[in-house]
């Protein structure tokens, strides 16, 4: 019994780093997505997971909200350790944790109002004017107020993910992980929801996890980034020690060049046999 | 030889594993429900959706069903000069057997098919990934209203395509073809019995069917490969899955009821 309560217990919340992985390995159809990482994510900050598409950046997200379970290592927010819970256990926890994918995910049959009221509504017993109260209060802060009577179909790209982002912050939580929030935005709504991360992170004194591969806006944003490749962490530091970073790999990714340690070619026989290999034969 | 055997036993496993998917899903629903009972408006937006929405095919299908029984048990009945009781051979065809069945097929090619493109969808644009996440159970937020609306949807549309089907055939055997109208009424409330034929056929029967297309639908969305691919064969599993296993489960159901 008292074991059982110890390990509910959490280990060191309000202090450390928010998010603690340690040891981390997970692979997928064969292949090695993540081999022996070690994060931190400090509380209170706005930390940057980089790295090339493919390098299991949503993958890690997942990882931490317990959507997937790691073949090794632990993940630990807040003192909880993710993967060593009841399911009831796990969802309080994750009332706790917010996440804006990639799509924005908002429940398509219902109003944007009715979205962002979705989890006042599964996880409280408010009353409705409260509700209403602070719907409102959350879409203002994303700039959506006079957008509520909408339905998803009618919202833009950069609105859904406005409308999705007032909705993970409807409970307050403590941490927000954001799943690719600059893809395939034009440059006003990528302003928007740049300023929109950092304002909210600061004003809320929230803890925020950006997944990007847009090198200059998650820079200009971030307190800490980390970059992936092949499984493993290849750079980490502030924007500015990144972006003078010796690594090879390190600066290709940040300064975007098109060869480098990433080639530039798909890996294959040499261009000249393959050319010939027709006359030789 | 050995790639053949190969084969059929990763078909084999394939086909067992999804099975016991289907099964624990299942189960995981059917303790859900208790649930639903605070909150039983979800069941009944959904009944909106898989009921009422169905309501048109099934009384345009069941008064056509209904009127061709009408026909082809006039010509029958009429060689044996028996066209009086055309109205019970009308209403047992449809009581006992094309009632539960016909709306069994047609709720899960209306129905069983939109239920399982929804629930896929929604799994393909993350909204069921998106909840689990926001801490909601989409087994209890999304499926369960869904299947209880289906299973309760099942033996009333049944009910009514029967209804309906009882009245094309006296449009066809009374209206058209002459047949008395005393006769038609009187011998069919002369032989129809509550529990044998009511119970048994229209009410078991549409309640068996609904769990299982419901089932098979709801089951087929939330396993579905989340691309639109993964939907489409989905959604086409889902109809021919449910299909068959409607007439196969008919003719048990049949057997063990009405097996003199």
């Amino acid at each position: 019994m008292a074991e059982q309560t110890e390990s509910k217990r959490p280990a060191d919340p309000g202090h450390g780093p928010l998010v603690r992985v340690r040891g981390l390995e997970f692979s997928r159809g064969g292949r090695q997505i993540f081999d022996d990482v070690d994060i931190d994510i400090p509380r209170g900050k706005v930390t940057a997971i980089m790295g090339p598409s493919g390098s299991g950046k949503t993958t890690l997200l997942k990882l931490i909200g317990a959507q997937l379970r790691p073949e090794s290592g632990s993940i630990v927010v807040d003192g909880v350790d993710m993967h060593n819970l009841s399911r009831q256990a796990l969802f309080e926890t994750r009332k706790r944790m917010g996440m804006l994918f990639q799509s924005g995910a908002l429940l398509t049959d219902l109003s944007v109002f009715e979205n962002v009221a979705f989890p006042l509504r599964e996880h409280t017993r408010l009353p409705e004017s409260m509700i209403r109260t602070l719907v409102l209060m959350k879409l203002e802060a994303v700039g959506l107020r006079s957008a509520r009577g909408l339905m998803p179909r009618e919202l833009s790209g950069g609105m859904a993910r406005r409308v999705a982002l007032a909705r993970a912050i409807a409970l307050d939580p403590m941490m927000i992980m954001y799943d690719e929030p600059f893809s395939g935005q034009d440059p006003i709504s990528m302003g928007i929801l740049v300023q929109l991360i950092r304002r909210l992170n600061d004003a809320l004194g929230l803890t925020s996890i950006v997944v990007s591969h847009d090198v200059r806006e998650t820079a200009s944003i971030a307190d800490y980034m980390y970059v992936l490749s092949d499984g493993k962490i290849v750079g980490e530091g502030t924007p500015e020690a990144m972006g003078r970073a010796d690594s090879d790999w390190v600066r290709q990714f940040m300064e975007g060049l098109p060869d480098g340690p990433v080639p530039f070619h798909y890996p294959g026989p040499d261009y000249v046999d393959d050319l010939l290999a027709e006359t030789r034969r | 030889m050995i790639a053949l055997l190969r084969g059929l036993g990763r078909w084999g496993l394939r086909f067992f594993a999804r099975l016991g998917r289907a099964h624990i899903f299942f189960f995981y629903v059917i303790a859900a429900l208790p649930g639903l009972l605070p909150r039983f408006r979800l069941v009944v937006i959904q009944m909106w959706a898989v009921g009422v929405l169905s309501l048109l095919i099934i009384i345009v299908s069941g008064l056509f069903v209904g009127m061709v029984l009408g026909l082809q048990g006039y010509n029958t009945l009429s060689d044996f000069g028996a066209e009086e009781s055309l109205g019970v051979a009308v209403a047992k065809s449809l009581i006992r057997e094309l009632g539960p069945v016909i709306t069994a097929l047609l709720f899960a090619g209306r129905a069983g098919s939109a239920l399982t493109a929804e629930i896929g969808l929604m799994k393909a644009t993350e909204q069921l990934d998106g909840m689990e996440m926001m801490a909601v159970d989409p087994l209890r937020r999304v499926i369960a209203p869904r299947f209880l609306a289906g299973v309760l949807s099942m033996p009333m549309l049944a009910v009514m395509f029967t209804a309906v089907g009882v009245i094309g055939g006296y449009f066809v055997g009374v209206g058209l073809l002459g047949v008395d109208e005393g006769a038609f009424w009187s011998q069919m409330q002369a032989k129809v019995e509550l529990r044998a034929d009511i119970v048994n056929g229209v009410l078991i029967k549409s309640f068996v069917f609904g769990v299982v297309v419901t089932w098979i639908a709801v089951f087929e969305g939330y396993d579905a490969v989340p691309t639109s691919e993964g939907v489409s064969i989905a959604t086409t599993r889902t109809v021919v899955s449910s299909s068959l296993a409607v007439l196969a489960l008919d003719f048990v159901l049949t057997a063990l009821m009405f097996n003199q």
